[in-house]
């Protein structure tokens, strides 16, 4: 009994030391409500790193990838060919359950940070991130310059919902940082979870995790579940709707 | 002035939606057509995806026609029985398309589908009523007497009912055809059909041009009411916040269009509505046939957040 107790003190101790900062981070607004007016919204993500007795001296220099992942959904990406003198769809992949929204972000380029074999494991970076397609009935991610990979990425960049900036978190002491968190009109509604992942020296040295939500409140919020769960009802009273402005404008200019 | 579309998830200014409804109300107003096949492209144009807004054009349409057909009911210009038999078979035609509507998008050959749709039967349709139009002219200007009307192969089909106030004796399967036909390119198109069902109704069926406009928009009325139907049933994709501002720039547009259509002569409007037409399908046209600026496009497959 008595020996196991020290094992764990000692595990504890010993996992402290391992673990000689800490990250403590907080977003400038946990929930993200879309009225009528809404288009789009910038968070910020502010955090410090705590150092404690137990951390080497030597350690000044921090860097930081903070990683914005939204709601995961199922994707298709298509390539156009020219069939019979017309372009059309043909070829193309699933990606499974992949973030709709994804933002990378550092203090610097994220090549300079880490290793790449260190980026790799710890997904840094767009080409490092893991997205699962469906390669004939496996489920894999390929090589980051798959011309299906790179155009998904490159087409969810144009739109602004998958980013990466090497130089968007900015540190205002030597433990104090600061990034914002661009979120153009057209994100999707659900969870966002942020990661914030700690590299001293090229090594991973610690992560923490926080999240928040965009959410549709009042009439968005309304029409968005009544039209998913009620759709015969939402859709007499879109009939309604019409019925009753043809109506009206056939009264309006009626000419006597 | 922004608006939160709530389906269509995309912020969209009221004021140029406002404006596109109302043009698009006073083309139809003039030429006495729903203007679906106007009014959704240029929603797709303005970023809406082409799912939603077709599910959405189809209420707009009903509201606009609605307006039309109650003054068209004053003016004793609807024949109900021939507008019932119509029904019969666009209801069905409705059900058919906004099936195929979700087969197709499951297969992600709908948009291609939309568009090959588009090209085909607005450059058919149009460049047909342009060159009649045009011939219609030109006999007016020489002064010369319209061809006699001549009884077709139609006219010799079984099941005939007499239709009282057009003043007709026709088959009614040629019309529960036409029916099927006009609400199953309505349900995937997004458009009413006015523009095919007109001609076809006065060309093939012989209806007489005093109930064909009020009749067609009796079954542009209620094809599209059930199209919105089953739209908001199957595919909760109808935006009732974009379809309101629609409906709204729709109807007042649509009062203007119809007094500038009354000063023009039926010919020349012929001629007019045949240019607009073929010239949207050309642009479809032109669409499909040179490479697009890009390759790949993605779908998402329904979100789980």
């Amino acid at each position: 009994m008595m020996r196991t107790l020290l094992a764990i003190v000692l595990i504890l101790l010993l996992g402290g030391a391992a673990r000689a900062e800490r990250l403590i981070v907080s977003v400038s607004n946990h929930r993200v409500t879309v009225t009528p007016d809404y288009s789009g919204e910038e968070l910020v993500l502010f955090g410090s790193v705590e150092k404690d007795a137990t951390t080497p001296a030597d350690r000044t220099a921090y860097d930081l990838v903070v990683t914005v992942k939204g709601p995961r959904a199922d994707m298709v990406t298509r390539r156009k060919e020219r069939t019979f003198g017309i372009w059309i769809n043909s070829d193309y992949r699933q990606f499974l359950q992949v973030p709709s929204y994804l933002a990378l972000f550092a203090n610097r380029p994220f090549d300079a940070i880490t290793s790449p074999e260190i980026a790799r494991r710890q997904q840094i970076g767009l080409n490092n991130v893991l997205l699962t397609q469906r390669v004939s009935g496996d489920f894999a991610d390929v090589v980051p310059n798959d011309a299906f990979r790179s155009a998904f990425i490159r087409l969810r960049t144009q739109r602004g919902l998958y980013r990466e900036d090497g130089s968007a978190v900015t540190f205002l002491t030597p433990t104090l940082f600061r990034t914002g968190i661009p979120l153009p009109a057209e994100v999707p509604i659900g969870t966002y979870e942020v990661e914030i992942k700690l590299f001293a020296n090229g090594a991973f040295i610690g992560k923490t995790e926080t999240a928040f939500e965009i959410v549709k409140v009042g009439f968005e919020q309304f029409v968005a579940t009544t039209a998913r769960n009620n759709g015969f009802l939402y859709g007499l009273a879109t009939v309604a709707m019409a019925l009753m402005t043809g109506w009206m404008a056939s009264i309006v200019f009626r000419k006597d | 002035m922004q608006l939160y579309l709530p389906i269509a998830d995309l912020p969209v200014n009221v004021l140029l939606v406002l404006a596109m409804g109302a043009a698009v109300g006073f083309v139809s107003g003039m030429f006495g057509i729903g203007g679906g096949f106007l009014m959704t492209p240029l929603l797709i144009f303005i970023g809406i995806t082409p799912a939603v807004a077709v599910a959405s054009v189809a209420s707009h349409i009903a509201a606009s026609s609605f307006s039309g057909a109650l003054s068209y009911w004053r003016r004793r210009a609807i024949d109900p029985a021939l507008a019932g038999v119509l029904l019969c078979g666009g209801v069905t035609g409705t059900t058919l398309g906004v099936w195929a509507f979700t087969q197709l998008r499951a297969l992600g050959q709908l948009d291609l589908m939309i568009a090959l749709s588009y090209v085909v039967l607005l450059t058919t349709v149009g460049s047909l009523m342009f060159s009649e139009g045009l011939r219609a002219l030109m006999r007016t200007r020489r002064g010369a007497l319209p061809p006699r009307r001549t009884h077709n192969w139609i006219h010799g089909l079984p099941l005939k009912m007499r239709f009282k106030r057009s003043k007709i004796y026709l088959s009614v399967i040629p019309v529960v055809v036409v029916g099927i036909l006009i609400g199953f390119i309505g349900a995937i198109m997004g458009i009413g059909g006015g523009f095919i069902l007109v001609p076809i109704m006065i060309y093939l069926l012989r209806v007489p041009t005093s109930t064909v406009i009020g009749t067609s928009m009796v079954l542009t009325l209620v094809t599209m009411l059930f199209a919105t139907m089953l739209h908001a049933v199957t595919n909760h994709l109808v935006d009732a916040v974009l379809a309101l501002i629609l409906m709204i720039g729709g109807v007042t547009g649509a009062q203007f269009g119809a007094r500038a259509g009354q000063k023009i002569r039926g010919e020349q409007l012929r001629l007019l509505l045949g240019l607009l037409i073929l010239s949207v399908g050309i642009r479809f046209a032109i669409e499909l046939v040179i490479q697009p600026s890009d390759l790949f496009t993605i779908r998402e497959l329904g979100a789980s957040g």
